[in-house]
């Protein structure tokens, strides 16, 4: 048993990626199987993550969720900022200045557009909730952006976990409501070309939302919408912490 | 190579991360200011410059592509260690700002369509 245990510690990264690459293989199961394809399975592994967290909250009283109980380090590890940055400048591939320039001024207004209506929307209800600290609300409003921002945000701001985790919710909820309602409400909203696609993707945001709801509305349309939502998360991560920021303190 | 990308990836990701912890000092916020946001305008810069010089190949985005793909994974390994016990507890207030937003900006939509089509 000792040498198991010992084992189990020192590949607690690799551990981490079984068991991340099992709860996602699960979801994805369940999302084909049990709903259809109604909501898509990185979701479901995202909610499914949060609800893991909640129970190993529980069982071990402590602040970090799963990644406290024995054997399970190595999700921690795996979910810490280093490889979570990490992979989201990666995700800057996906888009070229040649494609930014043929987005143009659309996929810009509607990118600062979107991030501020969604920072500014998430302060304020927060604020009407009693939350008075600066850090606090800029998580908060942050989370409404993505769910990644939130925890970018509030890591750099030295919020506290649980304002963390409700900004993670938050942007999860959001990125869950979006990948529902825009199948719905596509027509309604005029969702039915490029342009509206790339206006689309920038005042949402939320990168798997957006390309998840898309996917069900029209695959073609996927590229346009993803075009500017990648810069969504990017351009949140940089103005939230900071430009949001200073100016929520001038305001307070 | 594969490696020429993770490396490029990590170049970005180290100068850019390097940059917001100084900015971060510069402003006073005592934590990193956009690093990742810096981090992803390095790497963009890095692609279009290895593209006009006609180094850019498929090993070599292989070894970007493999970790922007990595990235659901890590958020559902990050959410998996999030304090929700704690969140639930405010639980109201996450619906609240994830629903009403949303809804709103939905019907915010079908006028930034219209300013795109004039």
């Amino acid at each position: 048993m000792e040498i198991f245990e010992n084992f189990i510690d020192k590949n607690g990264l690799i551990v981490g990626f079984l068991v991340i690459g099992v709860l996602a293989f699960l979801s994805e199961i369940f999302s084909k199987k049990v709903l259809k394809g109604y909501l898509p399975g990185s979701a479901i592994a995202i909610l499914a993550g949060l609800i893991l967290a909640y129970f190993g909250g529980i069982i071990t009283n402590a602040e970090k969720g799963l990644s406290d109980l024995p054997y399970l380090k190595g999700v921690g590890t795996f979910g810490g900022s280093m490889f979570r940055d990490f992979t989201i400048v990666a995700t800057a591939m996906g888009a070229s200045y040649l494609t930014m320039k043929k987005a143009g001024w659309l996929g810009l207004v509607s990118l600062l557009f979107g991030i501020v209506f969604f920072f500014v929307f998430g302060v304020a209800l927060a604020y009407i909730w009693g939350i008075r600290d600066a850090a606090s609300l800029c998580t908060v409003g942050a989370g409404s952006c993505t769910y990644i921002v939130g925890p970018v945000t509030g890591a750099a701001l030295g919020a506290s976990s649980d304002v963390i985790a409700l900004s993670i919710a938050i942007g999860v909820l959001k990125a869950i409501l979006v990948t529902i309602l825009t199948p719905l409400l596509a027509k309604r909203v005029g969702l039915n070309n490029p342009a509206a696609a790339m206006a689309f993707g920038g005042l949402m945001g939320t990168n798997s939302g957006v390309s998840a709801g898309l996917a069900a509305t029209d695959p073609a349309l996927v590229p346009y919408g993803a075009v500017t939502a990648t810069f969504y998360t990017g351009l949140g991560c940089l103005l939230c912490p900071s430009l949001f920021y200073l100016v929520l303190g001038w305001i307070l | 190579m594969i490696i020429y990308g993770v490396a490029i990836l990590a170049f970005s990701y180290l100068t850019g991360q390097l940059c917001g912890e100084y900015l971060g000092e510069f402003l006073g916020v005592k934590a990193n200011v956009g690093g990742v946001g810096f981090a992803m305008i390095i790497l963009l810069l890095c692609k279009e410059w290895l593209q006009k010089k006609g180094w850019l190949d498929g090993e070599f985005e292989k070894g970007v592509d493999f970790w922007n793909k990595m990235y659901i994974p890590v958020i559902i390994a990050m959410s998996a260690s999030q304090n929700v016990k704690v969140a639930v507890s405010s639980g109201f207030l996450a619906v609240l700002v994830g629903v009403v937003p949303v809804v709103a900006a939905f019907f915010t939509l079908p006028y930034l369509i219209k300013l795109s089509q004039k």
